[in-house]
């Protein structure tokens, strides 16, 4: 397959940057999206350019590291589906494809498609956890949960981090990211205890990070690869409100 | 204090002021209705409501108290709107050279555009009918008169078609988005959010613009 590649270059974060078009002549329909980005970063290193920065662990669509806007949208135009579990055959030969990094005031570009987003590792630290003494493993029967909570729970706590939620709102607001966390913990037992501190000192910190507010637009939930719900945000409204007026 | 300061403070506070100014705009456009029952009928009712409350509350007070609370919730509505706008566009600076596809809907599109023409509307509509300073007619306690000297010229409707098919439009993205803010929304509740949001939407817009333009056709006069 024969693809443009439309690339957002950006040498720092202060520096000035554009869109610089490149060609892939050879790209082979089973690779991955990232896999396409190594076929032509090989290139231009044998070329001795500068290959393109972007960011990447697991590559299993698990460590929510590797987001990039492709063709406006963010991780792509496959539902469900993060940019490194996205195959080149989602495209046609001869596609044009613009790869943009994420955008939000509160993530800066670092290089190229990197951005940083620690924003995000800044509001889980205020209050993406339970305070718990370390020790053996509690029996795990000891504290019944209802199935129902906790498969919404655990659909909550699948968020990868990876702020195509962020990327995708025309607020850059980081809502869908932050009421996961809510909807994860606030529901479970084992939460209960911080259930008002976590959900206040979540807001604060997420507002102190610059995002934006949520207009319920519903972009997040519809570019969110772990399709975290528009319910999670309705939920993080609600334990906002009652931790606001002192119901504990 | 904090809440206020909060994002999603700010926001319910504007959940909680549009659902007010919805009440009433329910109750105002069923009023406005009472126009078909004919001159008689319609001026007794303006009367009426500067009575309410009588004889424990002095002539036009309920009123009054009603301006004032309605005064307060737009006021508080658009400060908000203007606040979190200026915070959403500046966590957003720079546009993605793709046209991203919105997934969204004209009317969730249209809220903050539509939000500035209901504010100059508003404006526009109490100098029409409440101090009578651009009524044509413009003679206090005459209120059917008053009505149809205003419709009776043709863009004057024509503002009002506009202005309520953006009441319309902000109502059916406001509602459901009220229910979602003020955490009322539930995935088994959703689709009735937005049924109501729709139907509230039509009613509103349909029972408000059957008056003018029943005026401008003639059928009231
Ligand atoms: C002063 C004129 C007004 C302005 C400037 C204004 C502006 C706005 C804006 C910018 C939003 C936020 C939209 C978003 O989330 O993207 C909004 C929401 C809303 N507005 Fe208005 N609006 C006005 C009048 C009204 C009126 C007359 C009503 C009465 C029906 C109303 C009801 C609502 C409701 C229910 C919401 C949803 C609140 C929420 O999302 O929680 N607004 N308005
Ligand atoms: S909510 Fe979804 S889009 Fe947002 S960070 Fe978590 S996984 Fe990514
Ligand atoms: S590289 Fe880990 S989620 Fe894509």
């Amino acid at each position: 397959m024969k693809l443009t590649l439309r690339i957002w270059r950006q040498a720092g974060p202060a520096e000035p940057g554009s869109m610089v078009a490149y060609e892939v002549p050879d790209a082979n329909p089973d690779m991955s999206f990232l896999e396409l980005l190594d076929v032509l970063n090989e290139r231009l290193t044998l070329e001795g350019g500068d290959p393109v920065t972007f960011d990447h662990d697991c590559r299993e669509g698990i460590c929510g590291s590797c987001g990039v806007v492709i063709n406006g949208q963010a991780h792509g135009p496959r539902a469900l589906t993060t940019t490194c579990q996205l195959h080149v055959r989602s495209f046609s030969d001869g596609d044009v494809i613009d790869i943009e990094p994420w955008r939000s005031v509160a993530f800066g570009v670092l290089k190229d498609l990197m951005v940083d987003r620690s924003g995000l590792d800044r509001i889980i630290q205020a209050g993406g956890y339970i305070s718990a003494p370390t020790g053996s493993a509690p029996e795990a029967h000891s504290t019944p949960v209802p199935k129902p909570i906790a498969d919404s729970a655990f659909d909550n706590a699948t968020c990868i981090g990876c702020g195509a939620c962020v990327a995708a709102c025309p607020n850059g607001s980081a809502m869908l990211f932050t009421s996961a966390k809510v909807a994860h913990l606030n529901s479970l037992p084992q939460g209960a205890p911080e259930r008002a501190s976590r959900v206040l000192n979540l807001v604060e910190a997420m507002d102190a990070e610059g995002f934006g507010g949520c207009t319920n637009t519903g972009e997040c939930t519809n570019a969110c690869p772990k399709g975290i719900p528009m319910d999670s945000i309705a939920t993080l409204n609600r334990e906002y409100l009652r931790a606001s007026l002192g119901r504990k | 204090m904090n809440f206020w300061r909060s994002t999603i403070g700010k926001k319910t506070v504007m959940a909680v002021t549009g659902l007010l100014m919805l009440l009433f705009l329910i109750v105002h456009m069923l009023g406005n209705l009472k126009i078909f029952f004919g001159r008689t009928d319609f001026d007794h009712y303006a009367h009426w409501l500067r009575t309410i409350g009588n004889p424990v509350l002095h002539e036009s007070w309920y009123l009054w108290i009603q301006r004032f609370v309605l005064v307060v919730a737009v006021v508080l509505h658009a400060v908000s709107a203007y606040q979190l706008s200026r915070r959403d566009l500046k966590a957003r600076p720079t546009k993605y050279s793709h046209h991203q596809r919105a997934k969204a809907g004209y009317a969730t599109h249209i809220m903050r555009y539509g939000g500035i023409t209901l504010a100059l509307f508003i404006v526009y509509h109490i100098l029409d009918f409440t101090t009578l300073t651009l009524n044509r007619h413009g003679v206090d306690g005459a209120a059917y008169d008053n009505v149809v000297s205003s419709f009776s010229v043709w863009w004057v409707t024509v503002i009002y078609i506009a202005a309520m098919i953006c009441l319309g439009l902000h109502i059916q993205h406001g509602f459901w988005s009220a229910a979602q803010t003020l955490g009322y929304n539930r995935p088994s509740r959703d689709r009735a959010f937005k049924g109501m949001a729709t139907g509230l939407a039509v009613l509103l817009t349909a029972g408000f613009l059957i008056v003018p333009v029943s005026v401008l056709a003639g059928l009231v006069d």
